[in-house]
C-alpha cells in the first residue's frame, strides 16, 4: 500500500533492512452519493473485511454529522473511527461556540483541513460528504486521503469507486451521449439508480456486498433505508 | 489536539514532518549517506514483532449473554513454550475480556485495566464500568499506540452485558474495532467463523447450545491450527455475572487419522 521504499525512493534509508509494522489496513467498502435540486442521497455498504476474511456484515459506514450533513467513509477502518470521532467533537464545539449547527460547506472545508493536518501520516480514508448547502440545494463533496476536496453532483468512492463512477457519469452526468434531454434528477430515480449501482458493485468487487444503508437528506430531515445485496 | 494555538503563537501544523518553508532533506539523498547522520531508531520503543504469542479467541453472543473461549498456550515462535497462559479474564460483573497476540502486551494492559477497576471501586458511587466503555477506551489506546508506530500487538474481544443486552466487540492492534454476534481472531477467523455464522443464521442460540458450539470450534482449531493446544478456558457472561471455568482438556478424536494419506 503505502510501502515506502518501492514508491518513494527518496525516503529509503541506506543500511540494515528493518522490519516495519504496517499501520494501515484496507477494510474495504464503497460509498455513493448523489445530489439533487432539494435533496441528497448517500449510500454505503455494510461489509467490513480484511484480505479475504470478513470481519462483520453489519458495519454501518455512514455517519450523521448533523440534520443536514452525512459523511460516508471507507478504507482504513481504524482511521475512519478516529476521524469521525474527531469530526463530531469539532462540530459539537462549533455548535457550543456559535449557537448553530455547522453548514455543509463549512463541514466540507473543515474536513479538508483536518485531513491535511495529517499530511505526513494520512488518514487512509475515502470520504464522501453529502448534504444540503446553505440554499437548500443538494451537495456532494469528495476527498482524497490528504484533503483535496471537490464539490460535485454525484460521486462514487471506496473499493468499487472506479467501477461505479463511470456508470454514474453515464446515467446521471449523461456525458458524451447523443440525443439526451437534460433534466433535474428526481429523488426516486436517484434512489433506484443508487440501488442498481450497488447491485453492480457487489457483482464484481469482493469487498462490497451484504447490505447497504441509504440516508436521504431533505429539509424535512434524514430518512434511512436498508437494502440487501448478495452476500458472497 | 493542538489546533487551538493563538495568533501570536500558532500551533505547529504537524509533527514529525518537514517545517513549512524549510528545505527537507530526504534520508536517501547524498548528504545523508554519512554514517553519523543516519538516525538509529530507538530500539526501546519500537515493537516490530511479537515474541510470546497466543492464538485464536472465539466469541459468541447467545440469547442472554456471551461466551468466550481461548486456549492456554503461549508460543515462543514455533516452540510451545508456556502451557499455562490464561487469557480470558473477568474485568467486572458486566465484562469479560479475551486477548490473543503478544502475551506481554496483554499482561501490561490487563494490569492497567485491573487498576482502573480498583480505582472505580474506591470511588464507590455504585456505578460499574460497562462493556462499551471499555471497548471504546481500548480502541483509543490501541489506535494511539499504533499511531506512534509502537503497537500493542494484540487482538482483544470484549464481551459483556450493555444496558441489559449482550455485547460483543473486537479491537485489534491498529485500533480497528467492530461489533458482531460472532467473532473469532487469528486462525479462528478462517476456521471457526463459518461454523459460528452457520449456526447463528436462524437466530441466537441458548447458553448450552452456544457453549457446545464453541467447544466444537476449539476442537476443530486444535486439529488444524499448528500453534494451538488442547487445554482451553471457557467463559460465560450473563446478567447474573461472569463465570470463567478452569482450563479443561479437549476431547480430540484421531480415529480418522489412518485414512489420511500423506505422499
Amino acid at each position: 500500500m503505502l510501502s515506502v521504499n518501492e514508491n518513494f525512493p527518496e525516503y529509503a534509508v541506506p543500511g540494515a533492512k528493518q522490519v516495519h509494522f504496517e499501520p494501515y489496513a484496507d477494510n474495504g467498502g464503497s460509498v455513493v452519493a448523489i445530489a439533487g435540486e432539494d435533496y441528497a442521497v448517500i449510500g454505503a455498504d455494510t461489509r467490513l473485511s480484511t484480505g479475504f476474511a470478513i470481519y462483520t456484515r453489519e458495519q454501518k459506514k455512514l455517519f450523521k454529522l448533523s440534520e443536514l450533513t452525512v459523511l460516508g467513509a471507507t478504507g482504513c477502518w481504524c482511521d475512519t473511527l478516529t476521524l469521525t470521532r474527531l469530526l463530531q467533537a469539532r462540530m459539537r464545539m462549533y455548535e457550543h461556540e456559535h449557537n448553530k449547527a455547522m453548514s455543509t460547506p463549512a463541514v466540507a472545508q473543515m474536513l479538508s483541513t483536518m485531513l491535511y493536518y495529517k499530511r505526513f501520516f494520512p488518514y487512509y480514508i475515502s470520504n464522501v460528504l453529502a448534504g444540503l448547502d446553505a440554499e437548500g440545494k443538494g451537495c456532494v463533496y469528495s476527498y482524497d486521503p490528504i484533503g483535496h476536496c471537490e464539490r460535485s453532483n454525484y460521486r462514487a468512492g471506496g473499493s468499487a469507486g472506479a467501477l461505479l463512477q463511470p456508470l454514474l457519469d453515464n446515467q446521471i452526468g449523461l456525458k458524451n451521449m447523443q440525443n439526451v434531454q437534460e433534466a433535474p434528477l428526481p429523488r426516486e430515480k436517484a434512489l433506484s439508480l443508487l440501488k442498481d449501482v450497488f447491485i453492480s458493485a457487489a457483482e464484481r468487487d469482493i469487498y462490497t456486498g451484504d447490505c447497504i444503508y441509504i440516508l436521504i437528506i431533505t429539509d424535512s430531515g434524514i430518512q434511512e433505508e436498508k437494502f440487501e445485496l448478495r452476500k458472497d | 489536539m493542538s489546533f487551538m494555538g493563538d495568533m501570536m503563537n500558532p500551533a505547529p501544523l504537524w509533527h514529525n514532518g518537514p517545517s513549512p518553508g524549510a528545505f527537507y532533506s530526504f534520508p536517501a539523498n547524498a548528504n545523508s549517506l554519512k554514517p553519523t547522520s543516519h538516525t538509529v531508531h530507538d530500539i526501546r520503543s519500537h515493537s516490530a514483532t511479537p515474541i510470546t504469542t497466543t492464538t485464536t479467541v472465539i466469541g459468541l453472543k447467545f440469547d442472554k449473554g456471551c461466551v468466550l473461549a481461548a486456549d492456554t498456550l503461549g508460543s515462543y515462535g514455533s516452540l510451545a513454550r508456556f502451557r499455562d497462559c490464561p487469557r480470558v479474564t473477568k474485568v467486572n460483573d458486566l465484562i469479560m475480556l479475551g486477548a490473543g497476540g503478544d502475551y506481554a502486551d496483554y499482561q501490561y494492559l490487563k494490569d492497567i485495566i485491573e487498576q482502573k477497576i480498583i480505582d472505580e471501586q474506591c470511588i464507590g458511587d455504585g456505578l460499574q464500568l460497562k462493556p462499551q466503555s471499555l471497548y471504546c477506551w481500548l480502541t483509543r489506546v490501541m489506535y494511539n499506540k499504533r499511531s506512534k508506530m509502537d503497537p500493542l500487538w494484540n487482538n482483544y474481544i470484549v464481551a459483556g452485558i450493555q444496558d441489559g443486552e449482550p455485547f460483543l466487540g473486537s479491537v485489534d492492534k491498529l485500533g480497528t474495532a467492530y461489533e458482531d454476534a460472532t467473532i473469532a481472531t487469528g486462525l479462528g477467523a478462517y476456521m471457526a467463523t463459518p461454523l459460528l455464522r452457520d449456526a447463528t443464521e436462524k437466530g441466537p442460540l441458548d447458553e448450552e447450545a452456544a457453549k457446545a458450539l464453541v467447544r466444537k470450534c476449539m476442537e476443530v482449531l486444535f486439529y488444524r491450527d499448528a500453534r494451538s493446544f488442547p487445554r482451553y478456558q471457557l467463559g460465560v457472561v450473563t446478567s447474573a455475572g461472569v463465570t470463567i471455568e478452569e482450563p479443561v482438556e479437549l476431547k480430540h478424536d484421531w480415529s480418522l487419522a489412518h485414512m489420511i494419506q500423506m505422499k
